[in-house]
């Protein structure tokens, strides 16, 4: 299929990390954050934060967000094993926050980190970035800043592996949640 | 007849009822623990709940009064955002000669998703289990002298917490062992996760005959029990379920069997003391320990809300898990 790249053909991670850095920079500027806070979503989320935080010189500590007890779907498949508690060790009221994930899709673990975000404290803005976007966006959500875009097939998932070293590679998958 | 393990978990080994922490396997119960430690985060949060169980309606069906059990148990629902209903069936319809049953049918017909039971009938949770419909969870709050899984659970919880390995640790389980569902659930939850050495401590009329058949140690001397243990579980002499003459008096009692500064020596200096609640003072356990360094029995029901929270979202029916049954 030709929307389906192959291994050799996915884009280079360090590359995409730079191309991320460079545009979070950019909004950091233009939105004049002085001292935003970082938080990224466990787990993929939580490696390209790591690099990002050191490269972008955030001085509170990197918050981790896991977002299982907000998803939409445990009615449907119930508790996801291996949660990890969220550490968020700074007060979110009133901060700036980067949000950072690995793959943004449906939209639906943004809800979901967003929905966690707020139980904690009201933010003063939140911005979105991700490594990389691929199509499929099933509620109105976007990042704000992304290291690359993918088009994949419906049947295809593209999945972070990590955290030494950071690669992308594509999955089919038998069947799509509803 | 069917096992409570037929009974509690689906065909994928996960939790389905919460009944007994007797014949789970070792994985389970590190995944209950695991679960609670990941709610612990949930208490720094501005809003003190997260959006789990959020439509699903909880039942605590109390045959029997409990303040400690019956609140936790609903401030983890709360915390879980699940809709609570109180239940205090020794009140209630019962005393006008409603069936179990009936009660159980009349319950059901208000569509909610779990029932959390506390009987002075041992196996009442499981006879509740399984005549429920399908889509409904049970959980024991504790059952005559049986089992109570939860408080097993948030005590395994805070040993860990304390002491991690449980293949290097003696457990000593202290006082009225013969009416204690919290000692059964305890000494198999200690056995599953591979606990050293456990012993139970206390005078020949409050310790069951046989007792070592579930792999401890029995000792009627206080001092020579509590030697080099890393842990003191003190249980509450239950003096409403004693019809005979199980102890002179509880002046005597606490002589021979009451917790001081000076029987703790016996124990390693690091051991921490633990109580499943409430405390007779100066029946049991000596106030100054009671409340002293090595206490952790208030640590106790703060950990009970965190495995009651992991324990009703994993046994939560969900919809494949209802296919897949």
């Amino acid at each position: 299929m030709s929307d389906s790249p192959s291994l050799s053909r996915l884009p280079d991670t360090q590359s995409l990390l730079d191309t991320l850095e460079q545009h979070l920079r950019q909004e950091i500027a233009s939105r004049q954050l002085t001292d935003p806070v970082m938080i990224g979503i466990h787990s993929g989320g939580v490696w390209v934060a790591e690099q990002l935080h050191q490269r972008l010189n955030i001085s509170k500590p990197l918050g981790k967000l896991d977002i299982t007890f907000y998803r939409d779907d445990f009615s449907q498949v119930g508790m996801h094993p291996q949660v990890q508690a969220s550490q968020l060790p700074f007060t979110l009221e009133g901060r700036d926050i980067l949000l950072i994930d690995d793959v943004f899709y449906t939209g639906r673990t943004i809800r979901a980190a967003l929905n966690e975000i707020f139980d904690y404290g009201r933010p003063a803005q939140v911005l979105l970035g991700v490594l990389i976007e691929r199509d499929g966006r099933q509620i109105p959500l976007r990042p704000d800043c992304v290291g690359g875009t993918l088009t994949l097939s419906a049947g295809r998932r593209i999945k972070l592996t990590g955290p030494n070293p950071l690669a992308l590679s594509v999955h089919e998958v038998r069947q799509e949640p509803a | 007849m069917t096992t409570a393990n037929d009974l509690q978990l689906n065909d994928r080994g996960q939790l389905r009822h919460f009944l007994s922490v007797e014949g789970l396997p070792q994985a389970l119960l590190e995944s209950i623990m695991d679960t609670a430690e990941s709610f612990a985060s949930v208490t720094e949060q501005t809003v003190k709940k997260v959006p789990l169980l959020r439509g699903k309606t909880i039942v605590n069906l109390f045959f029997e009064t409990s303040t400690r059990t019956r609140t936790t148990f609903e401030l983890a629902a709360k915390r879980l955002s699940a809709d609570v209903l109180n239940v205090n069936i020794a009140t209630s319809a019962t005393t006008k000669g409603e069936s179990l049953l009936d009660t159980i049918r009349n319950i059901e017909a208000m569509h909610v998703d779990m029932f959390v039971v506390r009987h002075a009938q041992s196996g009442a949770p499981h006879f509740i289990a399984h005549h429920v419909a399908p889509h409904i969870s049970v959980i024991n709050a504790g059952d005559g002298r049986h089992a109570h899984p939860t408080q097993a659970m948030l005590d395994v919880f805070t040993i860990r917490k304390h002491k991690g390995d449980f293949t290097q640790l003696k457990v000593a389980i202290v006082g009225d062992i013969l009416h204690s569902r919290v000692a059964r659930s305890e000494i198999h939850a200690l056995r599953i996760l591979g606990t050293r050495e456990i012993r139970v401590v206390g005078p020949r009329t409050l310790l069951p005959a046989g007792i070592e058949s579930l792999g401890v140690k029995a000792y009627y001397d206080l001092d020579s029990g509590l030697e080099g243990v890393d842990v003191i579980i003190m249980l509450r002499l239950q003096r409403e379920r004693m019809n005979g003459a199980f102890i002179p008096s509880e002046h005597e009692y606490y002589a021979r069997f009451g917790l001081t500064g000076k029987r703790l020596a016996q124990a390693k200096e690091d051991a921490i003391v633990m109580h499943p609640g409430p405390i007779n003072r100066g029946v049991e356990i000596d106030s100054k320990v009671a409340d002293g360094s090595r206490s952790v029995i208030l640590q106790q029901v703060t950990h009970g809300i965190a495995i009651r929270m992991a324990v009703m979202s994993m046994a939560m029916r969900h919809d494949s898990g209802e296919k897949m049954a």
